[in-house]
């Protein structure tokens, strides 16, 4: 441990699509976070990451009192850790972290999707994921964004210009890109087309399971697109609650485990 | 959870003796079909074998063919022949991958039992839909083939309580295939070659149970993935002296287990039911994931799909009647309902597995709201895996690990 005695907690979500790494304190506060495309290379890119946060929390390796990794590529963190927890477990340890009361957290990630049910104590009563299929995730919105031609991180306000939402039939992906490529043939706005896509993304999240009373969502869609959550207020007729990073949820859930690991 | 620990599987030291016992059911098979030594019938799982056995045929479960296309891992790359020929990839991947075979004129009985060199041509197809309608266009298919007779029961299904009207129906249809199979045979059905025949099949389904049951023991001597193993044959022998045999020495060894406290699963944190079918290609994967958390599948409507208390030698046609139609799979949701949470009871479970498999909507019991019934009536969590049982286009290996693992941390930390 360096000489400023600071201990810290690292949780690292390596996911298909991104890695996120978070460094919390003792307290159990987020000081330290960083984001990159997992791309091909899961253990340099969780190193990038790694270093990034540490240096955002102003700490050095030697001040890591626990670390722990979570998320698809979770085995590729040996260089720091050999401890590891699904995803579904660190949504809930921080999910509970965040809002300590019964919630249903909806995650909605690059590959896949998930809801996950907390009792008042924390214990995770249920979980679901969705079936191997894009619709749905991160990777529909994805094909939608490359068919519409326009870049993924406007999607969110070009949502928000739209005046009459087209909605899409299908829940297959290829079937989606069809009506998506039939409405840009016949001239419809394409602010339309993107609000019905994100409605086709909640769509297929509302069909997985039921909700408790008190909602959270996260997962880097949603950082991404706080449409999404406004969207899902308006469908299930009351407040979705968000925490400050929702993209850093999976990874503050890892590093409250090593917290707790290490005795705190 | 550490990704590359392995797991030491402990062999069951029977196996070679049912090994042995499987190889001759086979080559015997293989010789009728060869020689035209005996007439061979082709016969659904659970489909009238007894009589089939007792007129002296030779008889062929084409769904074990089925399963070892899958566990064999040939099943996938099979499967498109058959659907080139206008069978959907949405149906049984048993028929499919099985035609598919027949069409590429290979069979894993080829690799296992050196000189056979392809499935045993049928000289009659018997099936019951008890299980479902496409045993029926599956033995059709062969029927066309080789022009032989594909005769059968059409079995009600999705029945509550068995009733008299019911045992009626299949006992009179059972009775009706006794002239044809004589025609076939050539020769007369000897009742009492049938009752001996019925009182061996109880016998078998008998010992077989027993064998499930000592799963009830803290740890499990024996795991789901071990049983789709040894119910070998109670599929493909029972009504046979061999099968009462070999049950009884499997049973002698897992009772020993038990008195020895000697656990399928090293260190067994949680225990676990099995709802629906099998993944075939994936049996030694899945078991080695579960094992590699401590967690032991232990029982399964799958394995106990072959134990027929009601078969009753002083009265075998409506006995067999009552038997088949007794079966899990024919029975309404509110029969399986309650026969699940009989199962908990009994297996003392921590949780239950549902196999969604996608081309077997019949034995994917996880379709009309039955796991969330379930879970409400008993506090038992549950999880479905999407999969299915041969074509394993339809599975996912990261999405099966990451929802085990999740499960099974789900039920660890619950306590």
């Amino acid at each position: 441990m360096s000489q400023r005695n600071k201990a810290v907690y690292v949780g690292l979500d390596i996911g298909s699509s991104r890695t996120k790494v978070a460094v919390i304190d003792a307290a159990g506060h987020l000081i330290g976070r960083a984001v990159k495309k997992s791309g091909t290379d899961f253990s340099s890119t969780a190193k990038v990451c790694l270093d990034a946060a540490l240096q955002m929390a102003d700490a050095a390796t030697d001040d890591v009192a626990g670390a722990l990794s979570t998320g698809y590529g979770r085995g590729n963190a040996r260089f720091i850790t050999e401890e590891n927890k699904t995803e579904i477990g660190c949504l809930a340890k921080a999910g509970y972290h965040y809002f300590p009361e019964p919630i249903t957290i909806i995650d909605i990630g690059g590959q896949d999707n998930k809801i996950v049910k907390i009792d008042g104590s924390g214990q995770r009563t249920s979980f679901k994921m969705n079936r191997k299929c894009a619709a749905g995730t991160g990777a529909f919105l994805e094909e939608m964004a490359s068919r519409l031609d326009v870049p993924l991180e406007e999607m969110n306000g070009i949502a928000r210009r739209s005046e009459h939402m087209i909605k899409l039939g299908s829940y297959c992906t290829v079937f989606s890109a069809t009506e998506v490529l039939d409405n840009i043939r016949q001239g419809k706005n394409v602010a339309d087309i993107v609000k019905g896509v994100f409605h086709s993304v909640i769509k297929r999240v509302l069909e997985m399971d039921l909700l408790t009373e008190k909602v959270v969502m996260s997962g880097g869609v949603v950082a991404n697109n706080p449409f999404i959550v406004d969207m899902t207020a308006e469908l299930i007729q009351r407040p979705v609650f968000v925490s400050e990073y929702p993209q850093f949820v999976g990874a503050v859930g890892a590093a409250l485990y090593a917290r707790e690991a290490a005795g705190h | 959870m550490a990704d590359e620990v392995q797991v030491p599987r402990k062999k069951i030291q029977a196996t070679d003796l049912m090994n042995e016992i499987m190889a001759a059911y086979f080559y015997d098979l293989n010789e009728a079909a060869i020689s035209a030594s005996r007439k061979v019938a082709w016969c659904t799982s659970v489909g009238p074998a007894e009589l089939l056995r007792a007129m002296g045929f030779a008889v062929y479960f084409p769904e074990n063919h089925g399963a070892l296309l899958g566990a064999s891992r040939m099943a996938t790359d099979m499967i498109p022949a058959a659907n080139a020929i206008g069978y959907s990839p949405d149906i049984c991947s048993y028929l499919t991958s099985d035609i598919g075979a027949f069409l590429r004129k290979t069979t894993p009985l080829s690799k296992a039992y050196p000189g056979i060199q392809s499935v045993p041509k049928a000289d009659v197809l018997v099936f019951n839909t008890n299980q479902c309608r496409d045993v029926q266009d599956w033995f059709a298919w062969y029927g066309r083939e080789w022009g032989v007779p594909s005769i059968g029961i059409t079995s009600p299904r999705n029945i509550g309580e068995v009733t008299e009207i019911h045992i009626d129906d299949v006992a009179r249809q059972t009775e009706a295939l006794i002239p044809k199979l004589e025609a076939v045979a050539g020769s007369r059905l000897d009742m009492e070659k049938l009752r001996e025949t019925v009182r061996l099949s109880r016998e078998c389904t008998e010992l077989w149970n027993k064998v499930l049951a000592t799963a009830t023991a803290k740890p499990a001597p024996i795991t789901f993935f071990d049983g789709t193993i040894q119910m070998g044959p109670a599929v493909v022998l029972r009504g046979t002296q061999q099968a009462v045999d070999y049950y009884r020495v499997l049973l002698a060894e897992l009772e020993q287990r038990v008195r020895g406290g000697i656990a399928a699963v090293e260190h067994e944190t949680a225990r676990i039911y099995w709802e629906g079918m099998p993944v075939w290609g994936r049996l030694r994967q899945n078991s080695e994931l579960f094992a590699r958390l401590g967690a032991c599948v232990l029982a399964s409507t799958y394995c106990s799909s072959w134990v027929f208390p009601s078969l009753d030698p002083q009265d075998p046609i409506r006995s067999m009647a009552k038997a088949y139609l007794e079966l899990f799979i024919v029975r309404t949701d509110q029969y399986k309902e309650k026969y699940l949470q009989d199962m908990i009871e009994h297996f003392a479970v921590d949780g239950i597995v549902y196999h969604d498999a996608k081309t077997c909507p019949n034995n994917s019991n996880c379709r009309y709201g039955l796991p969330q019934r379930l879970e409400a009536k008993t506090g038992i969590p549950s999880l479905v895996l999407s999969g299915d049982l041969n074509d394993m286009r339809c599975v996912s290996d990261e999405q099966t690990k990451i929802n085990v693992e999740a499960f099974v941390e789900q039920l660890v930390e619950g306590r």
